[in-house]
């Protein structure tokens, strides 16, 4: 990992690079170092960084994540690996849970595919311009996407003694 | 060496009997004899439940991590399940009439499922094999069906997180007491599936 000071050039080089707007900030937290960046530049961004003079050249996991109740909700995350420096960058991107949007990566990195498939399975977010943007774990026919905090747990519920009264002759 | 002696005096005994009665000397108290020490009576059907008992054929099928377990049970030679006539597992549903259901049962799964007891012949028998395809165990969510007879007849539920080798082996035995008695314990009426049943004409 970048220590924090390497982490503000990293992140320096790629507002030069990039744009101004295209990173919202930075955060260094538990020798963990992360970009973040607005959902539109995303694209931009994980281009610069695999071609920068010190490449990420490796997508080693794209994720989902739900912060509810803070906002915007939803996040993605993109962990970035350089095998040469044996170096990490987390690459973080905030967005709404209405309509979210995000460039897909797959250009870039082919093995998002399945890992951007499996974020909008579970958290809903579109990856646009992605060759193929279907459910990937859950039925065609889902309705819903489960990983999202205000989805209902499912099953059934389950008898204790202390939840006994609300369900009334449970025993039949 | 006494006891040698008396068999094989015995066993010389039954096959001069034997050629006597081809030849068709024996006659009277004799005959009568003979023919009481080698018939059997029984009915048709229990003759057939009996075969059918002792020739059980699973579907080589597994769902999760209980598979492995049923693996060991069905395949392995350490618990031999050649000696209660279920070993041979039948790796297409057409040939096979037991379902063993090892492992927890996903929604999308299910369907296949399904379409694979749909598949079986009659008669077919189903058993759920551990916690999960049962009631689904620990996984009270979303993705997983709460408990595989939502979707199909069970008749033997085995319980255990896997269950033991010795316990899948007794849920087979009390499915073969089932075969044994009697054959469906009204599931059709059950599940309201009168008329489904498949047969080879």
């Amino acid at each position: 990992m970048p220590d924090a000071t390497g982490l503000e050039l990293i992140a320096q080089r790629v507002r030069e690079a990039v744009g101004e707007e295209a990173v919202t900030g930075t955060s260094f937290h538990r020798e963990q170092a992360t970009v973040q960046v607005a959902p539109e530049r995303v694209h931009d961004v994980l281009a610069h960084l695999r071609e920068a003079d010190e490449p990420w050249e490796h997508l080693m996991s794209v994720h989902g994540c739900d912060y509810l109740p803070e906002e915007p909700r939803l996040a993605v995350h993109y962990q970035l690996l350089s095998m040469e420096r044996c170096d990490r960058l987390n690459v973080k991107t905030r967005l709404g849970a209405e309509d979210p949007h995000v460039p897909t990566v797959v250009d870039l990195f082919p093995t998002a595919d399945f890992q951007e498939r499996e974020v909008y399975d579970m958290f809903g977010i579109v990856f646009d311009g992605h060759p193929d943007m279907r459910r990937i774990l859950m039925p065609e026919d889902y309705s819903g996407f489960p990983q999202r905090r205000d989805f209902p747990m499912g099953g059934e519920p389950v008898l204790y003694t202390f939840n006994e009264g609300k369900y009334p002759r449970w025993y039949e | 060496m006494e006891v040698t002696r008396t068999r094989v005096d015995d066993l010389r005994v039954r096959q001069l009997r034997a050629q006597q009665m081809l030849r068709g000397e024996l006659a009277g108290k004799d005959l009568d004899e003979y023919v009481e020490e080698r018939l059997l009576f029984t009915t048709i059907e229990t003759a057939q439940n009996w075969a059918r008992k002792n020739a059980i054929f699973p579907l080589g099928f597994g769902l999760a991590c209980c598979a492995i377990e049923m693996i060991t049970v069905i395949g392995s030679p350490r618990n031999d399940l050649a000696r209660f006539g279920a070993e041979a597992i039948r790796f297409t549903p057409r040939q096979a009439d037991l379902l063993i259901l090892s492992g927890r049962v996903s929604i999308k799964m299910a369907p296949v499922i399904r379409r694979l007891y749909d598949q079986m012949l009659e008669p077919k028998w189903v058993i759920a094999m551990g916690a999960c395809s049962s009631s689904a165990g620990m996984f009270n969510n979303y993705a997983v069906v709460q408990g595989a007879d939502k979707f199909l007849p069970v008749d033997v539920y085995v319980p255990g997180c896997p269950p033991r080798p010795e316990a899948l082996i007794y849920g087979i035995m009390k499915l073969q007491d089932k075969i044994m008695g009697s054959q469906d314990m009204g599931w059709r009426e059950r599940y309201g599936a009168v008329g489904t049943e498949e047969t080879v004409a």
